[in-house]
């Protein structure tokens, strides 16, 4: 189980999370809703030890992280997949995994779990990961962050730019992952792929966590959703 | 990996070879090409650094001139034989480049740059400072007498290039070693990506300060040789010129390609050689003589021509030769 408490974090001078809490346990999908500028990236950035923590804690199944070096994250079990993807676009597929694999060293079960769940990376294994198609490189980063094992996944707007059916075949996978104890972290801006995979919604506003609900309460009371984001 | 083993042990090979008949039917050019392998060399290091982990330093002399000082002046204050200067010239390189890593890779980027050619700049200073030592930018040299390794003479033309040979090709294979191994994968995931590679758990600092230190200790590697093949250590090698060198060599040639530095020495050495020596001489004299002209600084500028050919390759092939042959017609080249 993830734990945030009370964090403070700023870019600078500016203050972005103030006092956030929130909770990921085993096997859920949590996500984070709010306003661009509320902190939701910060939130994970953080959680990664991109951004320093002023004050709070932050606890991997009772371990603290926030004092970690940013390499010693992923070590503990956290995978990240930031916006934009992030591959390292002049090598192949399997390099790519291959880097993913390298930080736990078991290399060839995992690779080839990482293969059945994104079947298209098998097809692609010898292709320069930089022409791939957007959605080719969403699961490309996906699958690199798995190879880690991580008992949590931070996705940074994974839909982002995609096109349906590749949206269909991400969420596909986020659900999948409800079926192995990787709790998931996702920070989404369309509301109707939070609803159709999110176990739990924080609401962020002004780097606070606001409120909290499940996907049905949210489903039943679209009011709820238009206040912290807009639209519903 | 086997092609590309194949493909190193060819050119190497062929290096072997063309040795006799360079000798006996172009002597100036088996000595230009013993020394350029020596300077491939310095290259084939640069390139680690640059070319794999994507950090551009400008000042690699330092390691070049730490080699070549560390051996050099061992042999002629300290009287010592060839092979244990050779090491310990190596040595002070790696530590150099220790001790510089570890404070100039707390920056990035431009802040690097300029770090790596502040301490270079420090280094060509003392050099020239401690002139009854280093007799500055004069440089001394070696005696013949006092340059061979267990009775072979390495002021032999032929032992000297195969000298050279057997350096650049334990480099060269070092560079095709760690760029094929895990930790080699890594720096080019560190130049494509640092924060990525960070995030995939890697600590970054750690891989760029064992790049750079194998990198010093190819340059420190090479300017020892440079002492006890060609007798002389000068603080030049020291001078920024001497930083800027592998960096077009390893453009030219095609940075992150392992055999690019070798190609890229080669083409710049024979620029150099032949705009200095008879191009921009012979456009002084026509000048001269068609326009009436007088040009006397026009023979001496072969760095247009120079500069002129970086421009046309930045134009036409940015990734390099060998880095644009890899991306048109052989992916597979390391």
């Amino acid at each position: 189980m993830l734990t945030l408490s009370n964090i403070n974090a700023s870019y600078g001078d500016v203050q972005i999370l103030r006092d956030l809490s929130l909770t990921a346990r085993s096997g859920e999908t949590l996500c984070l809703l709010g306003r661009n500028g509320a902190g939701k990236t910060t939130t994970l950035k953080t959680i990664m030890g991109l951004i320093r923590a002023k004050s709070g804690s932050i606890t991997l199944d009772g371990e603290e992280l926030t004092t970690l070096p940013p390499h010693e994250v992923p070590k503990r079990g956290i995978g990240y997949v930031p916006q934009g993807r992030r591959l390292f676009a002049e090598m192949t597929v399997a390099e790519n995994l291959e880097i993913g694999l390298m930080t736990r060293g078991r290399g060839r079960a995992v690779r080839e779990r990482m293969l059945d769940l994104f079947p298209v990376l098998r097809e692609r294994y010898r292709q320069i990961s930089g022409t791939l198609s957007g959605g080719e490189q969403q699961m490309l980063a996906m699958a690199r962050a798995l190879c880690l094992e991580p008992r949590v996944l931070l996705l940074d707007e994974p839909t982002e730019g995609l096109q349906p059916s590749m949206i269909a075949l991400i969420r596909d996978v986020v659900v999948d992952l409800k079926q192995t104890d990787v709790a998931t972290i996702l920070v989404e801006q369309r509301v109707d792929a939070v609803l159709s995979i999110a176990d739990r919604v924080v609401f962020i506003e002004n780097g606070q966590s606001r409120e909290e609900a499940d996907a049905e309460t949210l489903r039943a009371n679209p009011d709820l959703v238009r206040r912290y984001v807009g639209i519903a | 990996m086997i092609r590309s083993i194949v493909l190193h042990i060819v050119v190497i090979a062929g290096l072997f070879l063309i040795e006799s008949f360079l000798l006996e039917h172009y002597a100036y050019h088996h000595g230009n090409l013993a020394r350029i392998l020596v300077l491939a060399t310095y290259a084939v290091g640069y390139n680690i650094l640059f070319g794999y982990t994507g950090l551009l330093s400008l000042g690699h002399a330092m390691f070049f001139a730490a080699g070549m000082y560390g051996c050099a002046l061992l042999i002629r204050i300290g009287e010592w034989s060839i092979a244990p200067a050779f090491f310990v010239g190596v040595l002070c390189a790696l530590t150099l480049g220790l001790i510089v890593g570890f404070l100039a890779l707390r920056t990035i980027g431009v802040g690097f740059m300029i770090v790596t050619l502040m301490f270079a700049q420090s280094i060509y200073l003392t050099a020239l400072y401690y002139n009854e030592y280093t007799r500055g930018d004069e440089g001394f040299s070696i005696p013949q007498t006092v340059r061979s390794i267990g009775g072979i003479d390495l002021t032999d033309p032929t032992t000297r290039y195969f000298a050279a040979l057997i350096l650049f090709s334990i480099c060269l294979l070092m560079s095709l070693a760690l760029v094929q191994s895990k930790a080699g994968r890594v720096l080019i995931a560190i130049r494509e990506n640092e924060d990525r590679t960070r995030m995939l758990g890697f600590n970054p600092f750690r891989y760029k300060l064992f790049a750079l230190v194998i990198s010093a200790g190819m340059a420190g590697a090479a300017g020892a040789a440079y002492a006890v093949l060609f007798g002389y250590a000068g603080a030049t090698f020291a001078s920024v010129q001497y930083s800027i060198f592998p960096l077009l060599w390893v453009l030219l040639g095609g940075p992150g390609t392992t055999l690019g530095p070798l190609l890229g020495t080669i083409l710049m050495f024979y620029l150099v050689d032949l705009a200095s020596g008879s191009i921009m001489p012979g456009l002084a004299a026509l000048v001269e003589n068609n326009f009436g002209i007088e040009a006397p600084g026009l023979a001496s500028a072969y760095l247009l021509l120079v500069g002129l050919a970086l421009v046309l390759l930045v134009l036409f092939a940015p990734k390099g030769l060998l880095g644009s042959v890899r991306e048109r017609w052989v992916p597979w080249l390391p």
